[in-house]
């Protein structure tokens, strides 16, 4: 069905300024967000929910922390890695934040070339997004190995000071890795249909029987951004802390 | 429809976006029962949730035969009594008002009210049902388990909810906080759906000050519940893991039966700042759409426009904002800083100025206007004066030096059984007698539905006003059995049998009401296309009752949804998408007041 053409639609040409601007597209009809995609709304309404979780998990960590009477365990400690006989704090870490940041810069790439309609490149480097993220993962394990079998701390306890220390720390960045574990199966799934040219064909969805565009690239890089930016946040306050 | 009025319109911009491919099932299983319509995903939604609230119902029944003739009912132990208490108040609050209210109302009145032809995404849309019915069979579960279900209290306060004092410590706790983990997921995908249909997929013309008001109370509400539900998915998680894998966020150190338990330092009060922090807003998930929809009722039964339509939707928006900044109200007793006191009572009687206006603009839409007794009129005015009761009854306990001495009674009880059990499920009520036509075709029985409601509204008094009373005394909530307690005089046994005698009287009616929905889906009166004369564009869909689809051309809407008894016009109403050269101007001797149908 095609819009009814009309003789006397104003388009919205002159610069009024932003706030402006704002106004006349939320007292317009139809959409409040303008050239806004469904998927990408929706995105940012399930981050924004999702931003409630993670500040109550990281909120609750900080009470506790605060309200337990028992030392907290020194984090540069327990997160250093010994190189030749030398503990590095914080190192193991540190390149896990690397990575997952240097994720965004081949995820904001991947957007781009997304848009330019390039199969090849949108794939690539969707797919080498989804290897940092699986590096992050994999990383993020042999930390947790370590944590249990050397370090002997559990979810109920450990022998370096308050239980919550490994209670928070298991169920926090066990939280954010189940997301990045979701968004590395996600970009892999999109890859696969970039790759095929699901989206220049515009072949149904095999659940939603949608036809595909390159949008979803851009909803999957906001996603996957954000699980980003709440490492940040888990770093700055689990391990700088 | 749409084409006939371009010409007129002369400020109706462009169709902004494509129409819509819907995906058009294949079978009779893609169409009613993995269904991505969302009429069919609504009924369904509302189905499981009045089946779940009629368990929740059943538990009440109990509950009060315990309460009203103690050592009568020797099959009631006590702790089967705290079951009942936990079971029924989780049900009615979340998996029954929740789920039917955005569930139900949002995905049928959302796409119809806003001009679309589906949610955003219904696939998603279609899961969401689908993970909401597992959180109710695991919760449905949980009666059949070794130990029975939680006997927590609806708030689940740790650390006695999971210590083994408290009944279905065993698998009862952990089957609840699945099943309210499950009930989140599926919610949020729900909810992101009615977010982003209102805000993106309105039909040309539906500015978001054209909306109905049922609409602006479901979308504000949703919002809430997505920002509010994230706290008690945490908590639920946190207390899981405290149960399951013995982690002490919420136990502190402490002695069961003489032993020294493995929990350590973990923070009580930290899970109560989390539950209302969900808690709060919760009220107000369940309030806002009654808010919605009783001022569209009201609007349509009394044949006149809604007074102050801006400064309703603001309401709405006030409130909830409002919603998130009061929830240590419920914490009163629980230890907090005298000053958080202060500003938690302060916030909280803010609250009641937005509220207040509501309830004025109500009544003065009722003013003067051409009022129908129909029964969802009858309903939408039983809300108005209970919610008014409960509500003040809300300022004495917002305040902290009166919330003490009340807590815990069955004032407290009295309070939000009235404010967010009977005013909201009166609109249900309301709602359902005003859109049944619409979702069925056929009428519901009125004469039942007189019988329904007056047995209900009175009722409903007669239980919660004396309760108030029994607050007043001391009698406290939650007491398997009160005994012989030496404040407590012996005529609050008599009023408490009283209590319970209108408890079965207004559940009879409510079976009632069940068997006029049944028996109308079967042989009640066909309805008309639009019995009720409403503007809103539900009633204007290409089939009727609506089909997939919903519309034929998608509609354009030329003004709001209130436009009721112009002068000069000869039918009482305008739709909302009805072109302005086809209005039907009265002629000069025709009495404006007079009705004709279409």
């Amino acid at each position: 069905m095609t819009p009814h053409t009309m003789s006397n639609t104003q388009a919205v040409t002159a610069s009024k300024g932003a706030w402006a601007n704002i106004t006349a597209d939320w007292s317009s009809d139809q959409r409040a967000f303008k050239n806004v995609p469904w998927g990408k709304a929706m995105m940012w309404v399930f981050l924004l929910s999702d931003t409630f979780i993670f500040s109550c998990f990281l909120i609750s960590y900080m009470t506790v922390r605060v309200s337990t009477v028992v030392p907290w365990p020194n984090p540069s400690e327990v997160f250093a890695l010994s190189f030749g006989g030398e503990p590095i704090p914080l190192i193991l870490i540190a390149i896990m934040t690397f990575i997952l940041i240097t994720s965004s810069g081949t995820m904001v790439l991947a957007v781009n070339y997304g848009y330019r309609k390039d199969r090849a490149k949108t794939a690539i480097l969707l797919l080498i997004t989804a290897a940092f993220g699986a590096t992050f993962v994999g990383m993020q394990a042999f930390e947790w190995t370590k944590l249990i079998v050397e370090e002997g701390v559990r979810p109920w306890g450990n022998p370096m000071g308050a239980a919550q220390f490994g209670s928070t720390f298991f169920m926090i960045t066990g939280f954010h890795g189940f997301h990045v574990s979701v968004g590395v199966i996600f970009l892999v799934i999109v890859a696969r249909k970039v790759w095929r040219g699901d989206f220049d064909n515009e072949t149904r969805g095999f659940f939603t029987s949608r036809k595909g565009n390159y949008e979803i690239v851009e909803t999957m890089g906001l996603y996957w951004h954000f699980v980003d930016l709440v490492w940040v946040f888990i770093f700055a306050f689990f391990y700088l802390w | 429809m749409a084409h006939v009025g371009d010409t007129q319109a002369g400020n109706i911009p462009l169709a902004e976006v494509p129409d819509v491919e819907l995906y058009h099932p294949k079978s009779w299983i893609t169409k009613y029962v993995f269904s991505q319509d969302a009429k069919v995903i609504a009924i369904q939604y509302s189905c499981t949730a009045i089946a779940i609230g009629l368990v929740g119902l059943v538990l009440s029944w109990l509950m009060r035969l315990q309460l009203g003739f103690p050592d009568t009912f020797s099959f009631i132990e006590a702790s089967d009594y705290y079951q009942y208490v936990t079971m029924h108040g989780m049900i009615m609050v979340i998996y029954l008002l929740t789920a039917l209210f955005l569930g139900g109302f949002g995905n049928y009145l959302i796409p119809l009210m806003v001009g679309a032809r589906d949610m955003v995404f219904p696939y998603v849309n279609m899961l969401s049902y689908w993970v909401y019915l597992i959180a109710v069979i695991v919760l449905t579960a949980s009666f059949f388990v070794p130990g029975g279900p939680t006997g927590a209290g609806w708030t689940l306060y740790p650390p006695q909810a999971i210590l083994s004092g408290t009944p279905g410590q065993e698998w009862g706790i952990i089957l609840m906080l699945v099943s309210l983990i499950l009930f989140i997921i599926g919610f949020t995908m729900g909810g992101l759906n009615y977010v982003v249909t209102v805000l993106q997929a309105r039909a040309r013309g539906m500015t978001l000050m054209r909306l109905p008001l049922t609409i602006w109370g479901i979308f504000v509400a949703t919002i809430l519940a997505l920002l509010a539900f994230p706290a008690l998915f945490v908590a639920c998680v946190m207390m899981l893991l405290d149960r399951v894998l013995g982690t002490s966020f919420f136990m502190p150190d402490i002695v069961e039966i003489g032993e020294q338990l493995a929990y350590t330092g973990g923070s009580p009060i930290l899970f109560q700042h989390l539950f209302w922090f969900f808690g709060h807003p919760e009220v107000y998930i369940v309030a806002l759409p009654a808010f919605g929809i009783v001022s569209d009722l009201i609007s349509v039964h009394a044949r006149k426009s809604i007074f102050g339509y801006r400064m309703m939707v603001w309401a709405i928006i006030a409130i909830g904002g409002l919603s998130f900044i009061v929830w240590a109200h419920h914490m009163y007793v629980s230890g907090m800083n005298p000053y958080f006191g202060f500003f938690f009572a302060t916030t909280t009687l803010i609250i009641a100025v937005p509220t207040a206006l509501k309830l004025y603009n109500w009544v003065l839409t009722l003013w003067k206007g051409n009022i129908h007794f129909t029964i969802p009129m009858l309903f939408c005015i039983a809300f108005i004066v209970t919610f008014l009761n409960g509500g003040i009854t809300g300022l004495f306990l917002g305040n902290v030096a009166v919330d003490v001495p009340l807590s815990d009674t069955m004032f407290v009880v009295a309070h939000f059984h009235m404010v967010m059990g009977v005013a909201p499920i009166f609109v249900v009520f309301g709602a359902i007698y005003h859109w049944f036509p619409l979702m069925s075709g056929r009428m519901l029985n009125e004469g039942m539905g007189k019988f329904h409601f007056w047995v209900t509204f009175v009722g409903a008094y007669l239980i919660y006003f004396p309760m108030h009373y029994l607050g007043f005394v001391g009698v406290p909530r939650r007491y398997y059995e009160v005994g012989e307690t030496s404040f407590i005089p012996d005529s609050a046994a008599d009023l408490n049998a009283f209590i319970t005698v209108m408890v079965l009287i207004v559940g009879f009616a409510q079976v009632v009401f069940i068997f006029n929905i049944i028996r109308s889906l079967i042989k009640g009166k066909l309805a008309e296309r639009n019995p009720w004369n409403a503007t809103t564009l539900e009633w204007q869909t290409a089939e009727f009752p609506p089909g997939h689809g919903n519309f034929g051309d998608l509609p354009v809407v030329y003004r709001w949804a209130y436009e009721f008894s112009l002068p000069g016009v000869k039918d009482d109403f305008i739709p909302q998408n009805l072109a302005p050269n086809l209005i039907n101007m009265a002629d000069d001797d025709d009495s404006v007041d007079e009705q004709v149908a279409e």
